[in-house]
């Protein structure tokens, strides 16, 4: 089987910090991966050189076996807005738009019609129990509820991979715990790989395996270890 | 099995350097024997075990001296065990900070990675999160509690490995 993912011995530098030093890693098709370590390990770093919005110093990152650092910054820019998927810590939501406006949003990105853009936002708010928020603008929604709006907008494009950065770092222990039996239902349904950035362990127990990085390379990668 | 394994610690503390029992007791007690130093009699009983299993050789024995004027010296297959009990996660449980404790602070004097063996034992307490987590999923409300119970408990370790990460290099330097 192809990996969905891999990267290749990257290295990236931020002026004297060297983030990453020469990481590997391999994520299969349909895997929930939660990708953990301190402050400054490199996580979140190695989250945005798989996701394409940075490219590394050094080494390859392959979407499928095909290197994302050939192509051009618009293809990426595609790639970013109709195969991959994004939950934030803080959802990101637009705050003048009302929810089902943000979810449907990536739909009219990708060039769908409003009227198709709007009924699959609105499925997919009802999925994740929230129809009765769609005229709600995201500063009057809880915390839990911006992250499912925020959730419906990642899954209403079907990306392959769904990428979530501390997605319960804002959540009380409940709503983080809803929240991630949400991500976790919907993508296994949907057969979307997700990469799960986290220092919450209690969050990262809903991934199927994890990477430990430390000092910007992998110390203990469930994979390699199985 | 999580308990402190006071034989192999003591293995660990002779593998920094060739020692005399005497020492390796003091050495044991400053760092792990706060609550209960190690009796002499146990540490010269450990030590003869682990001669007899080949993991530590005597250094010249003064003629006439009792067992405290004998150095004990780590042999490779002694250096290998504590290798492995170092780089071999526990089960997670309540006693399992003495233990832990005890590999890293042997891993930091003789130079071993602690950090990698403590995210070794990260993984390890994840795998037994994730069982826990999708246990808990299929379990009535009364189930969950209890799940969360332990799954918190989990955490606890968990964070405490966080801090020991973030504080391993104040440790090594403390230590030297």
């Amino acid at each position: 089987m192809t990996p969905i993912l891999e990267a290749r011995r990257l290295h990236k530098h931020f002026g004297l910090t060297h983030a990453l030093r020469g990481l590997d890693a391999v994520i299969d098709p349909g895997e929930i991966v939660a990708i953990m370590g301190p402050s400054g390990s490199g996580k979140s770093t190695l989250l945005h050189c798989l996701a394409g919005i940075i490219p590394p110093d050094e080494g390859e990152v392959l979407l499928s076996g095909e290197d994302i650092g050939r192509l051009s910054e618009a293809e990426r820019s595609r790639l970013r807005l109709t195969r991959f998927g994004f939950v934030f810590q803080f959802g990101q939501l637009l705050p003048e738009l009302t929810a089902i406006d943000n979810v449907s949003m990536p739909l009219l990105l990708a060039g769908q019609s409003r009227k198709h853009a709007l009924r699959e936002a609105e499925d997919w708010l009802d999925r994740l129990d929230i129809g009765d928020k769609a005229d709600k603008r995201p500063a009057t929604l809880s915390g839990g509820e911006a992250q499912r709006v925020a959730i419906a907008r990642a899954m209403t494009i079907h990306p392959e991979v769904l990428f979530a950065d501390e997605p319960t770092g804002s959540l009380d222990s409940l709503s983080a715990e809803v929240t991630m039996n949400l991500i976790r239902n919907e993508v296994k349904a949907a057969g979307t790989t997700l990469i799960l950035v986290t220092h919450d362990p209690r969050a990262a127990a809903y991934a199927d395996r994890e990477i430990i990085i430390r000092d910007g390379r992998a110390s203990v990668d469930s994979r390699v270890a199985a | 099995m999580n308990r402190m394994d006071n034989a192999l610690t003591l293995l660990g503390l002779a593998s920094v350097a060739p020692s005399y029992g005497y020492d390796l007791k003091h050495t044991y007690d400053r760092y792990f024997g706060i609550n209960k130093p190690l009796a002499f009699g146990q540490v010269y009983a450990t030590l003869g075990r682990m001669i007899r299993d080949g993991f530590l050789v005597e250094l010249g024995t003064e003629s006439g001296g009792g067992p405290d004027r004998r150095r004990y010296q780590t042999t490779e297959a002694g250096h290998a065990r504590i290798r492995d009990w170092m780089m071999t996660p526990d089960v997670p449980s309540g006693a399992l900070q003495s233990n832990l404790f005890a590999k890293v602070v042997v891993a930091l004097l003789t130079d071993a990675d602690a950090g990698r063996l403590i995210d070794l034992q990260r993984a390890r307490h994840m795998q037994q999160m994730r069982e826990l987590t999708k246990a808990k999923q299929q379990a009535d409300l009364m189930h969950v509690l209890l799940y969360d119970h332990a799954l918190f408990h989990i955490e606890a370790d968990l964070r405490w490995m966080d801090m020991t990460s973030a504080r391993l290099d104040a440790m090594k330097a403390d230590l030297k």
